[in-house]
């Protein structure tokens, strides 16, 4: 680590200087690509679902306002559909606050033995 | 003196204050740019919503919903679903590796005074546009509420563009913050009470309320109309309703991920894990108003009536009208109060991302290569450029006058943001090949073709009957080139087109390999800003 700035730990209120090459090196570690690939199972499908999810609402209102004009108690399955977004967007973001805390652990152990490696320990 | 007014200046002596104790509290870069780091999730949370609720959602939908019924629910759905796209893929990395704004991301591993002058221009100019619609609806909203006093638009536009260069020059963004909050909470409660009245107003029965949902009735070109409010298409017509609907939809869901002032509230926590929990709180907040949009708006269609509306002050009363109609005229001017506390605090939030990204971006980072030369200087640079945004959107609004046919603006704010800024944010994080070329192609290109569409689309060209005059007649008397209002289907995938033909005609091995770095930074917030210690 040739041109790395020392820190000691902790180093709470000290930002992290690295080479290249350190970081390099971090992204080369099977943790890093371990949080990155648990990172793309949930984001990618999450990101596709919601996506698609949406652009059926405008796609079926425009294009098929006959089906959309289907009554469902007081209301019509537009308004359904419209309100079916909000729920979607409350679960898809909960699921990922979950989801999200498992990336924290890994990150977390990235960072620390980041941080070891320059404090010398 | 009118209850309003009261109102008002009760709102103006709260803020004033928080601004007083924000300014005695904070000093130095992080402390003006990003209230020190030291907002918490919750309160980022409901700022965020409060710069996002601006008079257009509030005043705007209400009124869209009122008059348009269904079609005017689809820019609520869209306003929250967009932030998806910002919890999954823009808040953390740029919490993690920038700054203060979105260029330092880009900076990383690009050659960073082109991007950032690029950055700065399109975050400027998003701004800028966003401001001037606003304020010219500001002024015309605040002179019709106060209707009686004596206040003019051109004084009401003074007014509010005096109070927000005060919060930002001297509060920054600690008092900013704290304007959003005290704001949405006013617009929350100010919309549940409405929505219950309007309930309550039926009975607490859905059924009824959707019944008479069901049977709008109101007189168009003279004549009695009856319409099912809840049926799509009153707003959204063939031949072009249906991919305008798309279009609006692709630049609000992309759009809202790339707005400067959305951005930059990321850079005011401690870390990535509080900037996911803000945005987890203010898609609980606005996801609630927008629900409730539904009540306010379709209450006003049904309690107030369209005929009504149009003879007292048109669409954006809608929801103040309701108020009076169900309360009196107390009410009135708690909810004329509350549109008033959410155009000056969208306006400061505007104010004070448009400032930083001037004096980051373009004065440090651009003029003088990145090297404060005396300390402060940033900061400094920021409050004076406040102060010109504030005075040019002031002469500006006043220039257009009440009547300017600007609400094209807000529209036109987003499909910038979404085709210019989404576009190379996004590649610089994901792609390992992106470099500078790209980054600038990609930049001016999404600003080039959303401005340019926008200008030769119906919002900007039409034939006008001789009986519409002056500032609301059509900029160019000609059919409209390009038939959507929204650019966004097009001008999205021309911004990234142009990032990836700009990237893939040029080599940059350093972008390349600084990539790693940037690709460790944004997913674990190794080396990230810090908060400024207590």
């Amino acid at each position: 680590m040739a041109n790395a700035v020392v820190h000691a730990r902790p180093a709470q209120q000290e930002q992290y200087k690295a080479s290249q090459t350190t970081w390099d090196s971090i992204a080369e570690t099977t943790e890093f690509k371990d949080l990155m690939a648990t990172k793309r199972v949930f984001i990618v499908p999450a990101f596709v679902f919601f996506v698609v999810y949406y652009f059926l609402l405008p796609l079926l209102v425009g294009y098929a306002p006959g089906l959309m004009a289907t009554r469902i108690g007081p209301v019509n399955l537009a308004y359904v559909f419209a309100l079916s977004q909000f729920v979607v967007v409350w679960v898809i973001a909960g699921l990922y606050v979950k989801a999200a805390n498992t990336f924290d652990r890994l990150a977390k152990d990235i960072v620390e033995k980041a941080h070891d490696a320059q404090g010398g320990k | 003196m009118s209850t309003s007014l009261a109102m008002f200046l009760l709102f103006i002596a709260v803020t004033l204050g928080i601004t007083y104790w924000a300014s005695k509290r904070s000093s130095g870069a992080s402390a003006f740019f990003a209230a020190g780091r030291r907002i918490t999730g919750w309160q980022n949370g409901v700022a965020i919503a409060g710069d996002y609720m601006s008079a257009a959602s509030f005043l705007g939908i209400a009124g869209l919903i009122a008059f348009s019924g269904y079609d005017g629910f689809m820019y609520s759905v869209g306003f929250l679903v967009a932030y998806l796209t910002v919890l999954l893929v823009i808040a953390e990395p740029l919490r993690n590796a920038g700054k203060y704004t979105m260029a330092d991301v880009l900076a990383y591993r690009l050659s960073p005074r082109p991007v950032r002058a690029m950055a700065a221009l399109s975050t400027l100019t998003v701004s800028t546009f966003y401001m001037i619609a606003q304020m010219v609806g500001a002024g015309a909203l605040v002179a019709l509420l106060l209707k009686g006093s004596g206040i003019s638009f051109q004084t009401a536009v003074i007014g509010v563009g005096v109070l927000m260069i005060v919060y930002v020059v001297f509060g920054g963004m600690l008092a900013t913050t704290w304007v959003q909050i005290v704001k949405a909470v006013l617009l929350m409660s100010g919309t549940v009470l409405l929505s219950i009245l309007v309930l309550a107003h039926f009975d607490f029965n859905l059924s009824n309320f959707f019944a008479a949902v069901g049977h709008v009735t109101y007189h168009d070109h003279g004549q009695v109309v009856v319409k099912d409010f809840l049926l799509p298409g009153l707003r959204y017509k063939p031949p072009y309703g249906a991919l305008d609907l798309l279009s609006l939809g692709a630049a609000l869901i992309f759009g809202t991920a790339g707005l400067p002032h959305i951005l930059v509230r990321f850079y005011t926590v401690p870390d990535a894990k509080t900037a996911r929990n803000s945005v987890v709180w203010a898609t609980v907040l606005i996801g609630a108003f927008y629900i409730m949009t539904t009540f306010l708006g379709f209450g006003a269609a049904t309690i107030v009536g369209r005929d009504y509306i149009v003879g007292h002050g048109g669409t954006n009363m809608s929801a103040p009208l309701l108020a009076q109609n169900l309360a009196g005229d107390v009410f009135f001017a708690f909810i004329s109060a509350i549109a008033f506390a959410t155009i000056l605090a969208v306006v400061a939030g505007l104010t004070i991302s448009a400032s930083t990204s001037f004096a980051h971006d373009f004065w440090t980072n651009v003029i003088h290569k990145g090297v404060e030369r005396r300390a402060g200087e940033e900061v400094l640079v920021a409050r004076i450029s406040a102060f010109v945004v504030g005075a040019a959107s002031i002469v500006l609004a006043i220039v257009l006058g009440p009547t300017a046919n600007v609400a094209f603006l807000v529209g036109l704010a987003f499909a910038v943001a979404a085709s210019a800024n989404l576009p190379v944010i996004v590649l610089s994080i994901f792609w390992r090949r992106f470099n500078t070329a790209g980054a600038v192609t990609g930049l001016a290109v999404g600003l080039v073709t959303s401005i340019g569409l926008i200008l030769v689309s119906p919002s900007l060209m039409a034939i006008d009957p001789p009986t519409v005059v002056g500032a609301a007649r059509h900029l160019i008397q000609a059919k409209a080139w390009f038939p959507l209002e929204n650019p966004g289907i097009l001008s999205i995938p021309l911004g990234f087109f142009g990032a990836i033909v700009g990237t893939l005609l040029s080599h940059e091995p350093t972008s390349q390999h600084k990539f790693n770095e940037l690709l460790v930074r944004s997913n674990t917030g190794l080396g990230s800003e810090r908060a400024s210690v207590a």
